[in-house]
């Protein structure tokens, strides 16, 4: 029964775990601003798909300058 | 990416015959096309297709911002400077949409020495880190201005410094959620009391653990109850504190007496749940608008540097560095800092920050100009005649009442309760130990006496108020009514007195009533009027052109704009000037209403005149005539007495109207009422009202556009939402009456929860049940209460 020693340990070492993620957290500055990361988190692919489309472009041009 | 082919690609504003394309896309300006243009050229065309003509139109900046090329100025703006790597935090007003995060975040693409942007839309301010040998922070100003996101520098920022943001009542909700969830668990086994062996075994391990875990909760998340009761008792104020603090301190000293005795599991779940709550309560109090400021003053206003003349040389100094004797710069669109004389230069000066007065004046040199006014054309050579701090506008800021906190003045409602709560508390808990121990328990006596101090800490009573005002603040703004905190709200429903600014509050700011008096004009010479007024910069100008019916656009030939006297302009054969009655060669009539008034002359001779008087908020009356049953009424007005008549026709009997009131006499009368015992809600709106705000009880400030600058006070009010005032004061008067009913409430509680403690019958178990059941039932009570008395509002 003195498995129980064990159990509760672990148990509480888990919870030492996810309270040393909180304040991580909030040190990191993710309790100040809520909405910003939300929004931001939509911008990434069109980024992306821009810079890939500029490079289109890019070879597009040189390919038609080449032509002429 | 749709878009009406007549506004704004990028603004949205509507175009009005203006030819400016490119990309067959419209602009309502050149500005305009320029943003359009540096960001298409970088690829960027992408903010154009998260929203709809997101954009706003960029300002001038021509020498604005040259005070930050001086390092030691612009060293205060950064947050962070180590080798030649830099961080700076900018607030942007003109943050509104997701379109704007994309752009900010991305302006690295738009110069390569920005290494990174963060944008905290919330606070509407972005975090910029840049390589100084790369581009430097004027650079980076200048390229924000002309993208349309132009950042606002002003002086108090440089004088407040960097501001962290306190994180540490976060933490403190992570540790005592923490213990009490742990606490929580270990304790079950006690709970069913059964008679295990196994159970009975462990009961040291797991008291002792449970002891372990509490220790952060008492010493670090509950600590600031201690330090403000013993605060409070050296100041001899009674507050809500005390008794929470005593509650805590007995319940844990009672706890560890019984787990080293072995005379039971002790309080740890109930005390742990108990800072856990009051944390929450507090976490919730301390919530405000971060987009919002309330602590404004003249500096916001300032400009922060001024360019000063010394014999032939010119050196940009802070404004506080001012003397009397300097001679400095004023250029367009910027504030006076000081008091001075005009040495040279077209004054065109609007005090409407100072006075009130919503038109301009002229001024020639040698005359005297006041701090706070805003030169309106062209640049100003000015002789200082005072410093900053001694000016007419900033001497009002050395009043007394700008000395003390508001919120000191006045005793919340919880905290008056407490104050007979505590000594009631004591009374009982001596009492008890008193008969048991004449009687010869004594070990009852101990019992008693800890468990009455345990059962009767307040917890309930002291969430009561951070829900209930809390829910009401949120509500209220919901409603774009944003309250300071929640001391504000008990204030509101206390007022019996309103008195209200006359210009930007009653009236509204920027648009007149106009009306024209005189020969009818025909179809060319509308033209011609509304041709010219285009081209002219004039706030006359620029309203009387918003009014005017289009009938397609001329170009002048020729076109003149005399600085303080009108305009002139010809097409072709014709000929028409606009301006003062002088100007426009009539006479000047001497009992001519003080009204502002434009006139007209064309090749007919005069035609006559436009007469701008003060156009009022929609539902002024109904709102005065609702206001008038149950509170006193006031006007103080900055302006003079020329609208008097209007204002009475408008206005039920018995409001009583003072015009010509500078700041500090609309300080003064503010004062007098206060001391005739009325309690005062002053609603204005600019600088000029600054020191009356101040000094009312509620200081609420009406603003057209929360992201402008409003002067310090206690509440912002959102223009459209004006005519609900009355609706706001009932609701907070209401809210206040739900507090008292969930005050009597808890007292229930604690009564049934004395009845167990008195007789020392008082187990863990009732104590656990007891504590977070009052708790809860309360929160839930004011909660779903405050959330029914606010339905109305939306």
């Amino acid at each position: 029964m003195s498995v129980i020693y064990i159990l509760i340990t672990v148990s509480i070492i888990v919870a030492i775990v996810f309270l040393a993620a909180f304040i991580t957290a909030v040190k990191s500055g993710q309790y100040q601003d809520s909405y910003t990361p939300s929004v931001r988190m939509l911008f990434e692919d069109e980024v992306v798909r821009d810079e890939k489309k500029r490079e289109k472009e890019k070879e597009e041009l040189t390919t038609v300058n080449k032509q002429s | 990416m749709e878009h009406d082919e007549k506004n704004c690609f990028h603004c949205g504003t509507p175009c009005e015959g203006v030819e400016i394309t490119q990309d067959d896309k419209n602009f309502c300006c050149t500005g305009c096309k320029t943003v359009y243009s540096i960001l298409a050229g970088n690829g960027l065309e992408s903010y154009y297709e998260l929203e709809n003509t997101p954009g706003s139109r960029p300002k001038e900046i021509n020498s604005r911002y040259d005070f930050l090329d001086t390092p030691e100025i612009a060293g205060k703006f950064l947050e962070f400077d180590e080798g030649t790597i830099h961080i700076t935090q900018l607030y942007i007003p003109g943050i509104h949409c997701s379109s704007c995060i994309w752009i900010l975040e991305n302006l690295k693409k738009l110069h390569g020495g920005i290494r990174e942007s963060q944008v905290d839309f919330p606070k509407k301010s972005i975090r910029i880190t840049f390589d100084s040998q790369a581009v430097s922070l004027k650079e980076i100003v200048v390229l924000l201005a002309s993208i349309g996101y132009e950042p606002n520098i002003n002086l108090q920022h440089l004088e407040s410094g960097k501001s962290g943001s306190d994180k540490t009542l976060l933490y403190k909700l992570g540790i005592a959620g923490f213990a009490f969830g742990n606490v929580m668990l270990l304790s079950f086994p006690e709970y069913f009391e059964m008679e295990e062996f196994w159970l009975e075994q462990y009961k040291p391990f797991f008291r002792w653990l449970m002891f372990a875990l509490s220790l952060p909760a008492v010493f670090y998340a509950a600590w600031d109850y201690f330090v403000s009761s013993c605060k409070s008792i050296r100041s001899g104020m009674l507050n809500i504190d005390v008794p929470i603090a005593l509650g805590i301190a007995v319940m844990f000293i009672r706890s560890v007496a019984d787990i080293a005795f072995g005379y039971g599991s002790g309080f740890f779940d109930s005390l742990t749940g108990l800072i856990f709550f009051m944390t929450i309560g507090k976490y919730l109090q301390q919530k405000t608008y971060d987009f919002l400021s309330f602590e404004r003053d003249y500096k916001s206003y300032f400009p922060v540097a001024v360019t000063r003349i010394s014999g032939s040389r010119e050196e940009t100094v802070q404004v506080n560095d001012l003397k009397k004797g300097d001679h400095f710069l004023v250029r367009n669109e910027e504030l006076i800092p000081v008091d001075g004389r005009l040495l040279r230069g077209h004054a065109l000066i609007d005090y409407s920050f100072v006075t009130g007065e919503a038109d301009p004046v002229v001024k020639s040199a040698g005359d005297k100009l006041f701090a706070g006014g805003r030169q309106l054309s062209g640049l100003l050579e000015i002789e200082a005649t005072s410093s900053v701090s001694k000016s007419y506008l900033t001497r009002l800021w050395s009043d007394r009442t700008f000395g003390e906190k508001k919120e000191d003045r006045y005793k919340s409602l919880t905290n008056t309760v407490s104050h007979y709560f505590t000594p009631v508390i004591l009374l009982i808990a001596i009492l008890s130990f008193a008969y048991w121990f004449f009687t010869g328990y004594t070990d009852v006596a101990f019992n008693a006496f800890t468990a009455v101090l345990i059962i009767a800490c307040p917890c309930a009573l002291a969430l009561a108020a951070p829900f209930a005002l809390g829910n009401l603040v949120r509500i209220f703004g919901n409603t774009k009514f944003y309250l300071k905190n929640a001391s504000v709200l008990e204030r509101l429903a206390h007022i019996d007195t309103v008195i209200f600014d006359k210009t930007g509050t009653i009236t509204r700011g920027n648009t007149s009533a106009i009306a024209y008096e005189g020969n009818t004009l025909d179809a060319d010479e509308e033209r011609m009027l509304k041709s010219t007024l285009r081209n002219s910069s004039h706030p006359l100008s620029r309203q009387l052109y918003a009014i005017l019916d289009s009938h397609g656009i001329l170009t002048p030939d020729a076109f003149e704009e005399h600085k303080g006297e009108g305009i002139e302009a010809s097409y072709t054969e014709k000929h028409i000037r606009i301006g003062s009655a002088r100007f426009a060669g009539k006479e000047e009539d001497p009992d001519a209403d003080r009204h502002t008034s434009v006139h007209i002359t064309t090749d007919h001779g005069y035609r006559g005149k436009f007469t701008f008087g003060n156009m009022y908020r929609e539902g002024v009356s109904l709102l005065f005539d609702r206001l008038s049953r149950q509170y006193r009424l006031a006007i103080l007005s900055g302006d003079n007495d020329s609208e008097k008549g209007k204002l009475e026709k408008l206005l039920p009997p018995g409001v009583q109207m003072l015009f010509n009131r500078k700041p500090q006499d609309k300080l003064n009368d503010v004062r007098r009422y206060r001391d005739a015992g009325a309690r005062v809600m002053m609603i204005g709106d600019g600088l000029n009202d600054a020191g009356a705000l101040q000094q009312s009880d509620v200081g609420v400030v009406i603003a057209e556009d929360t992201n402008a600058f409003s002067p310090a006070c206690d509440a912002i009010l959102d223009a459209s939402r004006f005519r609900d005032i009355p609706e706001f004061i009932t609701v907070a008067r209401k809210g206040i009456r739900v507090l008292k009913v969930s005050f009597v409430l808890s007292f229930l509680y604690n009564i049934a929860g004395l009845s167990f403690a008195v007789t020392g019958r008082l187990s863990p178990v009732v104590a656990a049940i007891l504590m977070p059941l009052s708790s809860v039932t309360i929160v839930v009570f004011v909660t779903l209460l405050t959330n029914f008395i606010s339905r109305k509002l939306k």
